[in-house]
């Protein structure tokens, strides 16, 4: 008999979003964690909750996306008061700077798609003079800027400790240091375990981000995820100097400056490089040239979770009913909706139908 | 409440000062300007950045940031790693730097 409606494996953003929408949906849930030598994407976000463009080209992922960004006042409202503590969403809006008339132009483009796609997100175009109104304190190389309301930022190491909490404080069973290496399929029912101990769901959800990838084929799913590297740096804290959340700097609730991010193909090295944080500081300096006087503290490496699309993955399983696989790379801006809309559908033993879409069947085409 | 456990140099020809706040600190050659304060009697240096309590050094050696000062117009400087010139200006850091 089994122990748990659902077994969740893998608590980092994703994974402790379904779980704690399934822990309040109803289902008994348990939450299983590798511990501290998993990848962790989740403790290297840079913790954007980002719209504008998003899924241009394809609209599926855009509404989704957009759905999970209106979703977010709601879901960071209950989760910080289930938390009991401020997770650090602002939603000022988000600026993606320009620095040439071409990346304006890039940016107009970008608006007339998302228009032709039907994403209902206002995105406007500020010319310079107006972006300096704004930010008095930006540099002569930026030429403008694309402005969303739509776009917030949130601590993601916060995040991630409200919805652990709040999902134990809901009555939910959380498991850190359970490295799942095998997962039986019985007969309406799951057996995860790391080697030594047993755990029996009636369903289960592989959300293990770069680990899920050798889980998946034991119960018939494919996640053929890859890590894309991303560096950040971060400074000395400072007194509030920019209000808004933007695509290359984000200052946190207690004022460390944030500059990201980049995009690397390095396998699973999470180091740093000189050349590449030092482009992160150039680029930051190009937009605030007063950034220059303030310490950096730290960097590092993170990874994101990138499909051979870059798309997110929701599937169940065909051969295995009740195994299911939820995997992206934007598990910040997605929580909202894995929180309240998946969750609750998996533990009621579905996914949200308009998500039948996503499954990683598309990825099943013969290499030419 | 710091005392110095060197004697002072015997050929004192006039002690070398910065200023603090509005407080002229004399110094020793080779003082760090966190140790000039200390030994002046100055304890309170930065304001914490989290909830504005007043810090003094805790570790001289750069690690624990509590020694932090503005120091010559430039915020955030750790003032235990910084040594003591004639003439330099100083003043707390008061909570977080500023970014103009």
């Amino acid at each position: 008999m089994a122990e748990f409606d659902l077994i969740v494996v893998g608590g980092g953003l994703v994974g402790s979003a379904l779980a704690w929408g399934a822990q309040t949906a109803g289902a008994t849930t348990a939450l299983v964690d590798e511990g501290d030598v998993a990848f962790r994407a989740a403790r290297g976000n840079f913790g954007l909750v980002w719209l504008q463009g998003k899924g241009v080209g394809t609209p599926a992922y855009m509404h989704w996306s957009l759905r999970a960004g209106r979703t977010w006042p709601a879901f960071a409202e209950r989760l910080a008061a289930a938390a009991g503590f401020d997770i650090g969403w602002r939603q000022p809006g988000g600026l993606q700077f320009c620095f040439s008339e071409r990346e304006i132009d890039a940016r107009r483009e970008i608006i007339a798609q998302t228009r032709a796609e039907g994403g209902d997100i206002d995105i406007s175009i500020l010319e310079r003079a107006d972006l300096k109104a704004l930010l008095p304190g930006i540099g002569d190389e930026v030429a403008g800027a694309s402005f969303s309301s739509l776009d917030g930022h949130v601590s993601p190491l916060y995040l991630l400790r409200a919805l652990q909490k709040a999902f134990r404080d809901a009555g939910g069973r959380h498991f850190p240091g359970f490295r799942v290496d095998r997962i039986d399929a019985g007969k309406e029912s799951f057996r995860a375990t790391d080697g030594t101990r047993p755990l029996a769901g009636k369903r289960i959800v592989l959300a293990a981000g770069l680990g899920a990838a050798g889980l998946a084929p034991q119960v018939g799913l494919a996640m053929p995820v890859r890590p894309e590297r991303g560096q950040i740096v971060a400074t000395e804290r400072a007194k509030p100097f920019l209000p808004y959340a933007t695509n290359c700097i984000r200052q946190s609730v207690e004022g460390t400056v944030l500059l990201g991010s980049s995009h690397e193909e390095r396998g699973f090295d999470v180091g740093t490089d000189v050349p590449t944080v030092a482009g992160l500081c150039r680029t930051a300096l190009r937009v605030f040239p007063a950034l220059a006087e303030v310490n950096i503290v730290r960097s590092w490496g993170a990874l994101r979770i990138m499909t051979p699309d870059g798309l997110p993955i929701y599937q169940e399983s065909a051969r295995f009913p009740g195994a299911f696989a939820v995997t992206c790379h934007s598990g910040v801006t997605l929580a909202s909706v894995h929180a309240l809309d998946v969750g609750p559908a998996l533990a009621g033993g579905t996914l949200p139908p308009h998500l039948s879409c996503f499954t990683g069947e598309r990825f099943d085409v013969p290499a030419s | 409440m710091f005392r110095r456990v060197e004697a002072p140099p015997s050929s004192s020809a006039g002690t070398d000062t910065f200023l603090f706040e509005t407080r002229e600190i004399p110094f020793r050659p080779g003082d760090s300007v966190a140790a000039a304060l200390l030994a002046a009697g100055v304890a309170a240096m930065r304001d914490s950045p989290v909830d504005g309590s007043p810090r003094a050094p805790y570790c001289m050696m750069g690690v624990c940031y509590e020694c932090q000062l503005e120091i010559d117009g430039r915020q955030n400087q750790q003032s235990c790693l910084v040594k003591a010139r004639a003439g330099m200006v100083t003043r707390r850091q008061r909570g977080a730097r500023t970014i103009a």
